[in-house]
Protein backbone atom coordinates (compact mmCIF):
# COMPACT_ATOMS: atom_id res chain seq x y z
CA UNK A 1 0.00 0.00 0.00
CA UNK A 2 2.65 2.23 0.96
CA UNK A 3 4.67 1.18 -2.40
CA UNK A 4 1.28 2.17 -4.11
CA UNK A 5 0.75 5.58 -2.57
CA UNK A 6 4.68 6.94 -3.06
CA UNK A 7 4.26 5.65 -6.53
CA UNK A 8 1.44 8.02 -7.04
CA UNK A 9 2.77 10.22 -5.81
CA UNK A 10 5.98 10.11 -8.18
CA UNK A 11 3.90 10.09 -11.36
CA UNK A 12 4.57 13.34 -13.54
CA UNK A 13 2.30 14.79 -15.90
CA UNK A 14 -0.58 14.55 -13.43
CA UNK A 15 -1.91 17.72 -15.36
CA UNK A 16 -1.93 16.13 -18.32
CA UNK A 17 -3.76 13.03 -17.39
CA UNK A 18 -6.54 15.18 -15.83
CA UNK A 19 -6.93 17.62 -18.81
CA UNK A 20 -7.56 14.16 -21.06
CA UNK A 21 -10.00 13.00 -18.32
CA UNK A 22 -11.60 16.25 -18.31
CA UNK A 23 -11.42 16.34 -22.70
CA UNK A 24 -13.05 12.66 -22.37
CA UNK A 25 -15.84 14.56 -20.21
CA UNK A 26 -16.15 17.38 -22.33
CA UNK A 27 -16.79 15.64 -25.69
CA UNK A 28 -19.03 13.18 -23.88
CA UNK A 29 -21.34 16.50 -22.35
CA UNK A 30 -21.43 18.07 -25.98
CA UNK A 31 -22.50 15.08 -27.72
CA UNK A 32 -25.17 14.21 -25.35
CA UNK A 33 -27.73 16.62 -27.10
CA UNK A 34 -26.98 14.56 -30.27
CA UNK A 35 -28.03 11.44 -28.28
CA UNK A 36 -30.95 12.42 -26.12
CA UNK A 37 -32.29 15.81 -27.58
CA UNK A 38 -34.78 16.56 -24.52
CA UNK A 39 -34.65 20.41 -23.37
CA UNK A 40 -35.21 19.23 -19.94
CA UNK A 41 -32.26 17.41 -19.84
CA UNK A 42 -30.16 20.04 -20.63
CA UNK A 43 -31.61 22.41 -18.50
CA UNK A 44 -30.76 20.32 -15.52
CA UNK A 45 -27.24 19.92 -16.63
CA UNK A 46 -26.69 23.64 -17.36
CA UNK A 47 -27.91 24.02 -13.12
CA UNK A 48 -25.73 21.37 -12.22
CA UNK A 49 -23.00 22.81 -13.75
CA UNK A 50 -23.45 25.96 -12.25
CA UNK A 51 -24.30 24.60 -8.96
CA UNK A 52 -21.45 21.87 -9.50
CA UNK A 53 -18.39 24.70 -9.50
CA UNK A 54 -20.52 26.35 -7.04
CA UNK A 55 -20.16 23.74 -4.73
CA UNK A 56 -16.49 22.43 -5.56
CA UNK A 57 -15.37 26.37 -5.15
CA UNK A 58 -17.41 25.93 -1.45
CA UNK A 59 -15.17 22.54 -1.02
CA UNK A 60 -12.01 24.34 -1.35
CA UNK A 61 -12.97 25.56 1.73
CA UNK A 62 -14.90 23.40 3.41
CA UNK A 63 -12.82 19.78 2.70
CA UNK A 64 -9.34 21.28 1.57
CA UNK A 65 -8.82 24.31 3.70
CA UNK A 66 -11.03 23.46 7.18
CA UNK A 67 -12.46 26.79 6.51
CA UNK A 68 -16.49 26.03 6.62
CA UNK A 69 -17.86 29.37 5.10
CA UNK A 70 -21.85 29.40 5.52
CA UNK A 71 -21.79 32.35 3.36
CA UNK A 72 -20.83 31.29 0.06
CA UNK A 73 -23.41 32.48 -1.43
CA UNK A 74 -22.43 36.03 -0.91
CA UNK A 75 -20.23 35.30 -4.40
CA UNK A 76 -22.84 33.66 -6.29
CA UNK A 77 -25.07 36.57 -5.89
CA UNK A 78 -22.26 38.83 -5.87
CA UNK A 79 -20.81 37.30 -9.01
CA UNK A 80 -24.77 37.16 -10.55
CA UNK A 81 -25.24 40.84 -9.93
CA UNK A 82 -22.04 42.13 -10.98
CA UNK A 83 -22.00 40.13 -14.31
CA UNK A 84 -25.45 41.40 -14.44
CA UNK A 85 -25.09 45.24 -14.06
CA UNK A 86 -22.28 45.12 -16.06
CA UNK A 87 -24.59 43.59 -19.15
CA UNK A 88 -27.43 45.98 -18.37
CA UNK A 89 -25.45 49.32 -17.52
CA UNK A 90 -22.02 49.58 -19.15
CA UNK A 91 -23.34 47.76 -22.25
CA UNK A 92 -20.13 45.55 -22.68
CA UNK A 93 -20.04 42.15 -24.04
CA UNK A 94 -20.08 38.82 -22.24
CA UNK A 95 -16.70 38.37 -21.70
CA UNK A 96 -15.71 41.16 -20.31
CA UNK A 97 -18.77 41.09 -18.07
CA UNK A 98 -18.00 37.92 -16.87
CA UNK A 99 -14.44 38.91 -16.16
CA UNK A 100 -15.87 42.01 -14.35
CA UNK A 101 -17.90 39.54 -12.41
CA UNK A 102 -15.12 37.37 -11.07
CA UNK A 103 -13.04 40.88 -10.29
CA UNK A 104 -15.74 41.93 -8.05
CA UNK A 105 -15.91 38.13 -6.16
CA UNK A 106 -12.44 38.20 -6.04
CA UNK A 107 -12.03 41.83 -4.19
CA UNK A 108 -14.95 40.68 -2.19
CA UNK A 109 -13.46 37.99 -1.02
CA UNK A 110 -10.44 39.93 -0.19
CA UNK A 111 -12.29 42.13 2.21
CA UNK A 112 -14.28 39.79 3.61
CA UNK A 113 -11.83 36.78 3.74
CA UNK A 114 -8.92 39.75 5.30
CA UNK A 115 -11.80 39.96 7.91
CA UNK A 116 -12.79 36.73 9.02
CA UNK A 117 -9.91 33.94 7.93
CA UNK A 118 -8.40 34.97 11.32
CA UNK A 119 -11.05 33.97 13.44
CA UNK A 120 -11.58 30.02 14.84
CA UNK A 121 -14.09 27.73 13.47
CA UNK A 122 -17.13 28.55 14.94
CA UNK A 123 -16.57 32.72 14.75
CA UNK A 124 -15.29 32.05 10.65
CA UNK A 125 -18.59 30.70 9.82
CA UNK A 126 -20.73 33.12 11.28
CA UNK A 127 -19.04 36.35 10.45
CA UNK A 128 -19.27 34.62 6.72
CA UNK A 129 -22.75 34.50 6.74
CA UNK A 130 -23.03 37.72 8.97
CA UNK A 131 -21.06 39.29 5.67
CA UNK A 132 -23.33 37.23 2.54
CA UNK A 133 -26.67 38.67 5.02
CA UNK A 134 -25.20 42.14 4.29
CA UNK A 135 -24.95 41.61 0.82
CA UNK A 136 -28.32 40.06 0.80
CA UNK A 137 -29.50 43.50 2.55
CA UNK A 138 -27.77 45.57 0.86
CA UNK A 139 -29.19 44.05 -2.90
CA UNK A 140 -33.04 43.61 -1.30
CA UNK A 141 -33.14 47.60 -0.13
CA UNK A 142 -31.07 49.37 -2.90
CA UNK A 143 -34.05 48.90 -5.24
CA UNK A 144 -32.91 51.96 -7.73
CA UNK A 145 -29.83 49.75 -8.73
CA UNK A 146 -30.77 46.07 -7.99
CA UNK A 147 -34.53 46.37 -8.59
CA UNK A 148 -34.66 45.18 -4.83
CA UNK A 149 -36.95 42.17 -4.22
CA UNK A 150 -37.85 41.85 -8.11
CA UNK A 151 -34.41 40.78 -8.84
CA UNK A 152 -32.52 42.52 -11.76
CA UNK A 153 -35.23 45.03 -13.88
CA UNK A 154 -35.68 43.66 -16.93
CA UNK A 155 -33.41 40.76 -16.84
CA UNK A 156 -29.63 40.28 -18.33
CA UNK A 157 -29.32 41.05 -22.24
CA UNK A 158 -27.08 38.25 -23.80
CA UNK A 159 -25.96 39.26 -27.13
CA UNK A 160 -23.77 37.01 -29.52
CA UNK A 161 -20.37 37.02 -28.94
CA UNK A 162 -17.92 35.20 -31.17
CA UNK A 163 -20.76 33.47 -33.15
CA UNK A 164 -22.21 32.36 -29.69
CA UNK A 165 -25.64 32.98 -29.09
CA UNK A 166 -26.23 32.00 -25.18
CA UNK A 167 -29.89 32.48 -25.57
CA UNK A 168 -30.09 29.47 -27.77
CA UNK A 169 -30.07 26.82 -25.31
CA UNK A 170 -28.02 24.29 -27.21
CA UNK A 171 -25.11 27.29 -27.38
CA UNK A 172 -25.84 27.84 -23.66
CA UNK A 173 -25.97 24.31 -22.77
CA UNK A 174 -22.39 24.03 -24.84
CA UNK A 175 -20.78 27.16 -22.94
CA UNK A 176 -22.23 25.76 -19.35
CA UNK A 177 -20.25 22.47 -20.07
CA UNK A 178 -17.03 24.08 -21.07
CA UNK A 179 -16.94 26.20 -18.48
CA UNK A 180 -17.83 23.31 -15.82
CA UNK A 181 -14.73 21.28 -17.12
CA UNK A 182 -12.58 24.36 -17.28
CA UNK A 183 -13.63 25.19 -13.81
CA UNK A 184 -13.22 21.91 -12.20
CA UNK A 185 -9.90 21.34 -14.33
CA UNK A 186 -8.38 24.89 -12.68
CA UNK A 187 -9.50 23.86 -9.32
CA UNK A 188 -8.09 20.78 -9.01
CA UNK A 189 -4.43 21.71 -10.23
CA UNK A 190 -4.92 24.25 -8.02
CA UNK A 191 -5.54 21.27 -5.10
CA UNK A 192 -2.49 19.42 -6.92
CA UNK A 193 -0.13 22.25 -6.70
CA UNK A 194 2.19 23.27 -3.53
CA UNK A 195 -0.19 25.66 -2.89
CA UNK A 196 -3.05 23.36 -2.74
CA UNK A 197 -0.66 20.96 -0.86
CA UNK A 198 0.03 23.62 1.76
CA UNK A 199 -3.31 24.59 1.90
CA UNK A 200 -3.97 21.10 3.28
CA UNK A 201 -1.16 21.04 5.94
CA UNK A 202 -2.69 24.25 7.54
CA UNK A 203 -5.92 22.54 7.40
CA UNK A 204 -4.53 19.32 9.34
CA UNK A 205 -2.26 21.36 11.61
CA UNK A 206 -2.23 25.15 11.63
CA UNK A 207 0.39 24.94 14.76
CA UNK A 208 2.43 22.87 13.06
CA UNK A 209 2.32 24.72 9.84
CA UNK A 210 3.40 27.81 11.79
CA UNK A 211 6.36 26.36 12.74
CA UNK A 212 7.70 25.15 9.14
CA UNK A 213 6.94 28.87 8.86
CA UNK A 214 4.03 28.97 6.52
CA UNK A 215 2.08 32.01 6.90
CA UNK A 216 -0.98 30.51 7.94
CA UNK A 217 -3.67 33.74 7.13
CA UNK A 218 -1.67 34.11 3.41
CA UNK A 219 -2.65 30.56 2.62
CA UNK A 220 -6.16 30.83 3.98
CA UNK A 221 -7.01 34.31 2.28
CA UNK A 222 -5.64 32.80 -0.75
CA UNK A 223 -7.93 29.69 -0.80
CA UNK A 224 -10.73 32.45 0.02
CA UNK A 225 -10.06 34.68 -2.64
CA UNK A 226 -10.42 31.85 -5.34
CA UNK A 227 -13.28 30.16 -3.96
CA UNK A 228 -14.95 33.37 -3.87
CA UNK A 229 -13.82 33.95 -7.58
CA UNK A 230 -15.06 30.32 -8.86
CA UNK A 231 -18.43 30.76 -6.70
CA UNK A 232 -18.97 34.26 -8.46
CA UNK A 233 -18.20 31.59 -11.93
CA UNK A 234 -21.25 29.36 -10.82
CA UNK A 235 -23.48 32.52 -10.23
CA UNK A 236 -22.70 34.18 -13.54
CA UNK A 237 -23.65 31.12 -15.30
CA UNK A 238 -26.74 30.83 -13.65
CA UNK A 239 -27.95 34.18 -14.02
CA UNK A 240 -26.88 33.66 -18.26
CA UNK A 241 -29.71 30.53 -17.08
CA UNK A 242 -31.93 32.57 -15.88
CA UNK A 243 -31.69 35.40 -17.81
CA UNK A 244 -31.57 37.61 -14.60
CA UNK A 245 -30.46 37.68 -11.06
CA UNK A 246 -32.24 37.68 -7.12
CA UNK A 247 -31.56 38.40 -3.87
CA UNK A 248 -31.98 34.40 -3.04
CA UNK A 249 -28.76 33.92 -5.06
CA UNK A 250 -27.38 35.78 -1.84
CA UNK A 251 -29.41 34.58 0.55
CA UNK A 252 -28.34 32.00 3.43
CA UNK A 253 -30.48 29.25 1.62
CA UNK A 254 -27.93 29.13 -1.49
CA UNK A 255 -25.05 28.71 0.66
CA UNK A 256 -27.04 26.16 2.53
CA UNK A 257 -27.94 24.15 -0.68
CA UNK A 258 -24.09 24.05 -1.41
CA UNK A 259 -23.25 22.86 2.03
CA UNK A 260 -25.85 20.39 1.30
CA UNK A 261 -24.75 19.37 -1.73
CA UNK A 262 -20.77 18.86 -0.61
CA UNK A 263 -22.19 16.52 2.44
CA UNK A 264 -24.02 14.56 0.30
CA UNK A 265 -21.06 14.13 -2.60
CA UNK A 266 -18.53 13.92 -0.15
CA UNK A 267 -16.10 16.36 1.05
CA UNK A 268 -12.71 14.25 0.74
CA UNK A 269 -12.87 13.55 -3.24
CA UNK A 270 -12.62 16.42 -5.78
CA UNK A 271 -15.66 15.07 -7.51
CA UNK A 272 -17.67 14.49 -4.09
CA UNK A 273 -19.27 18.19 -4.59
CA UNK A 274 -20.36 17.73 -8.43
CA UNK A 275 -21.91 14.35 -7.90
CA UNK A 276 -23.69 16.25 -4.74
CA UNK A 277 -25.04 18.49 -6.74
CA UNK A 278 -26.26 16.28 -9.30
CA UNK A 279 -28.03 14.60 -6.55
CA UNK A 280 -29.00 17.07 -5.22
CA UNK A 281 -30.74 18.89 -8.17
CA UNK A 282 -32.38 15.64 -9.21
CA UNK A 283 -34.05 14.83 -5.95
CA UNK A 284 -35.06 18.67 -5.82
CA UNK A 285 -36.72 18.54 -8.95
CA UNK A 286 -38.26 14.89 -8.45
CA UNK A 287 -39.75 16.18 -5.04
CA UNK A 288 -40.92 19.13 -6.36
CA UNK A 289 -42.87 17.79 -9.16
CA UNK A 290 -44.75 14.97 -6.42
CA UNK A 291 -45.00 17.36 -3.18
CA UNK A 292 -45.54 21.28 -2.02
CA UNK A 293 -43.48 19.95 1.06
CA UNK A 294 -40.41 19.29 -0.92
CA UNK A 295 -38.57 21.14 2.05
CA UNK A 296 -39.19 18.61 4.20
CA UNK A 297 -38.82 15.71 1.98
CA UNK A 298 -34.99 16.86 0.82
CA UNK A 299 -34.50 17.49 4.76
CA UNK A 300 -34.95 13.94 5.59
CA UNK A 301 -32.45 12.91 2.28
CA UNK A 302 -30.04 14.83 3.97
CA UNK A 303 -30.71 13.57 7.55
CA UNK A 304 -30.38 10.12 6.41
CA UNK A 305 -26.50 11.06 4.56
CA UNK A 306 -25.80 12.35 7.47
CA UNK A 307 -27.32 9.78 9.82
CA UNK A 308 -27.03 6.78 8.17
CA UNK A 309 -24.00 7.19 5.84
CA UNK A 310 -22.33 9.43 7.88
CA UNK A 311 -20.26 10.94 5.06
CA UNK A 312 -20.64 11.81 1.60
CA UNK A 313 -22.00 9.85 -1.27
CA UNK A 314 -18.30 9.10 -2.57
CA UNK A 315 -16.58 9.14 0.70
CA UNK A 316 -18.98 5.69 1.13
CA UNK A 317 -17.85 4.45 -2.70
CA UNK A 318 -14.54 5.28 -1.85
CA UNK A 319 -14.33 3.51 1.75
CA UNK A 320 -16.27 0.01 0.68
CA UNK A 321 -14.06 0.27 -2.60
CA UNK A 322 -10.73 0.64 0.25
CA UNK A 323 -12.54 -2.46 2.37
CA UNK A 324 -12.93 -4.94 -0.91
CA UNK A 325 -9.25 -4.01 -1.79
CA UNK A 326 -7.92 -4.76 1.85
CA UNK A 327 -9.95 -7.87 2.24
CA UNK A 328 -8.09 -10.60 -0.07
CA UNK B 1 25.10 29.48 19.16
CA UNK B 2 21.82 29.71 21.44
CA UNK B 3 22.61 32.39 25.06
CA UNK B 4 19.03 33.54 26.81
CA UNK B 5 19.91 36.22 28.81
CA UNK B 6 17.33 37.58 31.73
CA UNK B 7 14.44 35.94 29.89
CA UNK B 8 10.97 36.45 31.57
CA UNK B 9 7.61 35.26 31.14
CA UNK B 10 4.74 35.95 33.41
CA UNK B 11 0.64 34.57 32.62
CA UNK B 12 -1.43 36.46 34.63
CA UNK B 13 0.77 37.55 37.73
CA UNK B 14 2.25 33.83 37.77
CA UNK B 15 5.90 34.00 36.82
CA UNK B 16 6.36 31.37 34.19
CA UNK B 17 9.98 32.12 33.41
CA UNK B 18 11.91 34.80 35.85
CA UNK B 19 15.44 36.33 34.84
CA UNK B 20 17.12 32.93 33.06
CA UNK B 21 20.25 32.94 31.52
CA UNK B 22 21.57 30.40 30.34
CA UNK B 23 24.15 29.55 27.24
CA UNK B 24 24.10 26.41 25.16
CA UNK B 25 27.37 26.24 23.02
CA UNK B 26 27.86 25.37 19.49
CA UNK B 27 27.34 21.51 18.76
CA UNK B 28 26.50 20.92 22.24
CA UNK B 29 23.89 18.08 23.43
CA UNK B 30 22.15 19.38 26.58
CA UNK B 31 19.25 18.30 28.72
CA UNK B 32 16.97 20.57 30.01
CA UNK B 33 15.35 19.19 33.29
CA UNK B 34 12.88 20.09 36.17
CA UNK B 35 9.67 18.79 37.85
CA UNK B 36 6.30 19.41 36.58
CA UNK B 37 5.24 23.04 35.88
CA UNK B 38 9.37 24.21 35.93
CA UNK B 39 8.84 25.73 32.42
CA UNK B 40 10.41 24.15 30.20
CA UNK B 41 8.00 24.13 27.43
CA UNK B 42 7.61 27.48 28.23
CA UNK B 43 11.17 27.65 28.00
CA UNK B 44 10.93 26.32 24.03
CA UNK B 45 7.73 28.04 23.78
CA UNK B 46 10.15 31.73 24.31
CA UNK B 47 13.04 30.49 22.14
CA UNK B 48 11.00 28.95 19.55
CA UNK B 49 8.62 32.30 19.06
CA UNK B 50 5.46 30.20 20.31
CA UNK B 51 5.36 33.05 23.05
CA UNK B 52 6.75 36.41 23.21
CA UNK B 53 8.78 37.06 26.33
CA UNK B 54 8.26 39.92 28.60
CA UNK B 55 11.68 40.57 29.05
CA UNK B 56 15.29 39.48 27.99
CA UNK B 57 16.81 38.39 25.29
CA UNK B 58 17.25 35.16 22.78
CA UNK B 59 20.52 35.53 20.98
CA UNK B 60 20.88 33.08 18.49
CA UNK B 61 24.44 33.36 17.29
CA UNK B 62 24.62 36.83 19.26
CA UNK B 63 21.38 37.91 17.14
CA UNK B 64 18.51 38.88 19.68
CA UNK B 65 15.60 36.80 17.87
CA UNK B 66 13.24 36.97 21.13
CA UNK B 67 9.63 38.46 20.47
CA UNK B 68 9.80 37.14 16.34
CA UNK B 69 6.98 35.35 15.79
CA UNK B 70 7.88 31.53 14.97
CA UNK B 71 6.92 31.75 11.30
CA UNK B 72 10.72 33.85 11.10
CA UNK B 73 12.18 32.20 14.29
CA UNK B 74 12.29 29.19 12.16
CA UNK B 75 13.71 30.37 9.02
CA UNK B 76 16.83 31.66 11.36
CA UNK B 77 17.72 28.03 12.11
CA UNK B 78 16.19 26.85 15.60
CA UNK B 79 13.96 23.93 14.88
CA UNK B 80 11.56 22.32 17.39
CA UNK B 81 9.73 18.76 18.17
CA UNK B 82 6.85 18.23 20.28
CA UNK B 83 5.86 16.38 23.72
CA UNK B 84 2.95 15.31 21.18
CA UNK B 85 3.60 14.70 17.79
CA UNK B 86 1.84 17.71 15.51
CA UNK B 87 1.46 16.20 12.11
CA UNK B 88 -0.03 16.90 8.80
CA UNK B 89 -2.51 13.73 9.41
CA UNK B 90 -3.99 13.05 5.90
CA UNK B 91 -0.48 13.34 4.18
CA UNK B 92 1.91 10.93 3.98
CA UNK B 93 5.39 10.93 5.80
CA UNK B 94 7.15 11.59 2.51
CA UNK B 95 4.90 14.37 1.25
CA UNK B 96 5.09 15.97 5.21
CA UNK B 97 8.82 16.66 4.72
CA UNK B 98 8.57 17.71 1.23
CA UNK B 99 5.61 20.26 2.63
CA UNK B 100 8.10 21.30 5.09
CA UNK B 101 11.24 22.20 2.49
CA UNK B 102 8.59 23.74 0.23
CA UNK B 103 7.71 25.83 2.94
CA UNK B 104 11.32 26.83 3.91
CA UNK B 105 12.06 27.49 0.65
CA UNK B 106 9.19 30.10 0.09
CA UNK B 107 7.52 27.93 -2.55
CA UNK B 108 4.34 27.21 -0.48
CA UNK B 109 1.77 29.33 -2.88
CA UNK B 110 3.73 27.92 -5.99
CA UNK B 111 0.71 27.67 -8.29
CA UNK B 112 2.39 26.65 -11.32
CA UNK B 113 3.73 22.98 -11.30
CA UNK B 114 2.09 20.03 -9.17
CA UNK B 115 3.52 18.59 -6.11
CA UNK B 116 5.33 17.61 -5.34
CA UNK B 117 8.54 19.82 -6.71
CA UNK B 118 11.06 17.02 -7.27
CA UNK B 119 14.03 19.70 -6.33
CA UNK B 120 12.87 18.24 -2.55
CA UNK B 121 12.53 14.18 -2.94
CA UNK B 122 16.60 13.82 -2.18
CA UNK B 123 16.86 15.92 1.38
CA UNK B 124 13.53 14.24 2.44
CA UNK B 125 14.87 10.88 1.53
CA UNK B 126 18.23 11.96 3.02
CA UNK B 127 16.26 12.48 6.51
CA UNK B 128 14.09 9.92 6.34
CA UNK B 129 16.87 7.03 6.09
CA UNK B 130 18.94 9.55 8.63
CA UNK B 131 15.66 8.60 11.06
CA UNK B 132 14.46 4.98 9.74
CA UNK B 133 11.29 6.35 8.22
CA UNK B 134 12.16 5.52 4.61
CA UNK B 135 10.35 2.29 4.54
CA UNK B 136 7.39 3.69 6.13
CA UNK B 137 7.45 6.69 3.15
CA UNK B 138 4.16 6.44 1.67
CA UNK B 139 2.04 6.00 4.78
CA UNK B 140 -0.44 8.24 6.03
CA UNK B 141 1.14 10.46 8.97
CA UNK B 142 -1.98 9.97 10.94
CA UNK B 143 -1.76 5.84 10.64
CA UNK B 144 1.71 5.55 12.25
CA UNK B 145 2.86 4.26 14.55
CA UNK B 146 3.64 5.78 17.97
CA UNK B 147 7.08 6.04 17.79
CA UNK B 148 7.11 6.67 13.71
CA UNK B 149 4.75 9.88 14.36
CA UNK B 150 7.35 11.29 17.41
CA UNK B 151 10.09 10.76 14.73
CA UNK B 152 8.32 12.01 11.78
CA UNK B 153 7.79 15.13 14.30
CA UNK B 154 11.74 15.33 14.50
CA UNK B 155 12.12 14.81 10.76
CA UNK B 156 10.25 17.77 10.18
CA UNK B 157 12.64 20.31 11.89
CA UNK B 158 15.18 18.38 10.97
CA UNK B 159 13.88 18.23 7.18
CA UNK B 160 15.12 22.44 7.52
CA UNK B 161 18.41 21.67 8.76
CA UNK B 162 18.19 23.85 11.71
CA UNK B 163 21.08 24.95 13.55
CA UNK B 164 19.88 24.56 17.27
CA UNK B 165 16.94 21.62 17.71
CA UNK B 166 14.81 21.76 20.23
CA UNK B 167 12.93 18.21 21.51
CA UNK B 168 10.26 18.20 23.82
CA UNK B 169 10.13 14.99 25.29
CA UNK B 170 11.12 12.98 22.55
CA UNK B 171 10.53 9.92 24.21
CA UNK B 172 7.06 10.61 25.84
CA UNK B 173 4.69 7.91 25.83
CA UNK B 174 6.93 5.40 24.28
CA UNK B 175 7.25 1.38 26.31
CA UNK B 176 11.03 0.65 27.28
CA UNK B 177 12.45 -0.87 23.76
CA UNK B 178 11.10 1.93 21.73
CA UNK B 179 12.36 4.72 24.51
CA UNK B 180 15.94 3.40 24.04
CA UNK B 181 15.61 3.35 20.19
CA UNK B 182 14.63 6.70 20.12
CA UNK B 183 17.24 7.87 22.43
CA UNK B 184 19.80 6.21 20.33
CA UNK B 185 18.68 8.06 17.00
CA UNK B 186 18.34 11.11 19.01
CA UNK B 187 21.97 10.46 20.13
CA UNK B 188 22.87 9.48 16.62
CA UNK B 189 22.08 12.65 15.07
CA UNK B 190 24.33 14.79 17.51
CA UNK B 191 27.26 12.71 16.52
CA UNK B 192 26.57 13.47 13.15
CA UNK B 193 27.73 17.38 14.22
CA UNK B 194 26.38 20.50 13.41
CA UNK B 195 23.58 20.32 15.67
CA UNK B 196 23.07 21.88 18.82
CA UNK B 197 20.65 19.81 20.29
CA UNK B 198 18.71 20.44 23.47
CA UNK B 199 16.16 18.61 24.80
CA UNK B 200 13.42 18.22 27.81
CA UNK B 201 13.30 14.60 29.45
CA UNK B 202 11.86 13.11 32.62
CA UNK B 203 13.74 9.97 32.58
CA UNK B 204 16.86 10.81 34.58
CA UNK B 205 18.28 7.32 33.14
CA UNK B 206 18.60 8.84 29.56
CA UNK B 207 19.95 11.99 30.55
CA UNK B 208 22.66 11.03 32.48
CA UNK B 209 23.38 8.58 29.75
CA UNK B 210 23.07 10.89 26.95
CA UNK B 211 23.60 14.53 28.00
CA UNK B 212 26.81 16.10 27.79
CA UNK B 213 25.40 19.00 29.73
CA UNK B 214 22.12 19.41 31.99
CA UNK B 215 20.10 22.36 33.05
CA UNK B 216 17.84 22.04 35.64
CA UNK B 217 14.77 24.50 36.01
CA UNK B 218 12.71 24.88 39.07
CA UNK B 219 9.35 27.49 39.13
CA UNK B 220 10.80 28.99 36.21
CA UNK B 221 14.11 29.56 37.48
CA UNK B 222 17.60 28.29 36.59
CA UNK B 223 18.37 26.17 39.77
CA UNK B 224 21.46 24.31 38.89
CA UNK B 225 23.60 24.13 35.57
CA UNK B 226 26.96 21.78 34.73
CA UNK B 227 27.73 18.51 33.61
CA UNK B 228 25.69 14.89 34.86
CA UNK B 229 28.39 14.55 37.18
CA UNK B 230 27.72 17.82 38.88
CA UNK B 231 23.71 17.72 38.62
CA UNK B 232 24.06 14.21 39.77
CA UNK B 233 25.71 15.15 43.31
CA UNK B 234 24.15 19.06 43.82
CA UNK B 235 22.68 18.90 46.72
CA UNK B 236 19.88 21.56 45.68
CA UNK B 237 18.74 19.46 42.81
CA UNK B 238 18.63 16.03 45.09
CA UNK B 239 16.54 17.80 46.97
CA UNK B 240 14.13 19.78 45.12
CA UNK B 241 13.85 17.73 41.76
CA UNK B 242 15.20 13.83 42.36
CA UNK B 243 13.85 13.91 46.38
CA UNK B 244 15.80 10.75 46.43
CA UNK B 245 19.23 10.20 48.33
CA UNK B 246 22.29 10.99 45.84
CA UNK B 247 23.44 7.33 46.81
CA UNK B 248 20.82 5.70 44.63
CA UNK B 249 21.09 8.05 41.52
CA UNK B 250 24.74 7.20 41.70
CA UNK B 251 24.56 3.63 40.87
CA UNK B 252 24.30 4.70 37.21
CA UNK B 253 27.17 5.37 35.34
CA UNK B 254 27.38 7.69 32.70
CA UNK B 255 30.15 8.62 30.63
CA UNK B 256 27.87 10.45 28.48
CA UNK B 257 29.09 9.15 25.62
CA UNK B 258 28.23 6.04 24.85
CA UNK B 259 24.23 4.87 24.29
CA UNK B 260 23.43 1.58 25.47
CA UNK B 261 21.52 -0.27 22.97
CA UNK B 262 18.08 -1.66 22.60
CA UNK B 263 16.51 -1.80 26.60
CA UNK B 264 20.19 -2.28 28.11
CA UNK B 265 19.89 -0.26 31.48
Amino acid sequence: MSGAAGQRASVPGGLARDAAWAGAALVLLLVLPLVFPSKVLLDYIIRVAAFGIFATSLNMLVGFGGMVSFGHGMFFGGGAYAFGLLMQKAGVSIPVAFVGGMVYCALLALVVGAICIRLKETFFSFLTLAFQMLLHSIIISWVGLTGGDQGLMGGIPRPPFLGINLANQLHLYSFACVLLVASLLLMRHILQTPFGYTLRMVRDNPDRARFLGIDIARIRLTAFVMAGCFGGVGGILMSLFVSGAYPEFAYWSTSGEAVFMIMMGGIHLFLGPIVGAAVFMALNDVITKFTEYHGLALGITVLVFALVFRRGLTDFVAQLRGAARAKP
Amino acid sequence: MLRVENLSKSFGGVAAMSDVTLDFPAGSLTAVIGPNGAGKTTFFNLISGAIRPDSGKVLLEGRDVAGLPATQVVGLGIGRAFQVAKLFTSLTVEQSLIGALQAQRHQSGHLWRRFPLPDYRGSAQEVMELLGLHTQAGVQSGNLSHGDQKLLDIALALVLKPKVLLLDEPTAGMGPEERWKMIDTVHRLWTLGGLTLIFIEHDMDIVFKIAQSIRVLCYGKVLAQGSPDEIRDHPAVIEAYLGVPAESVDAHGADGSSVPSGGAR
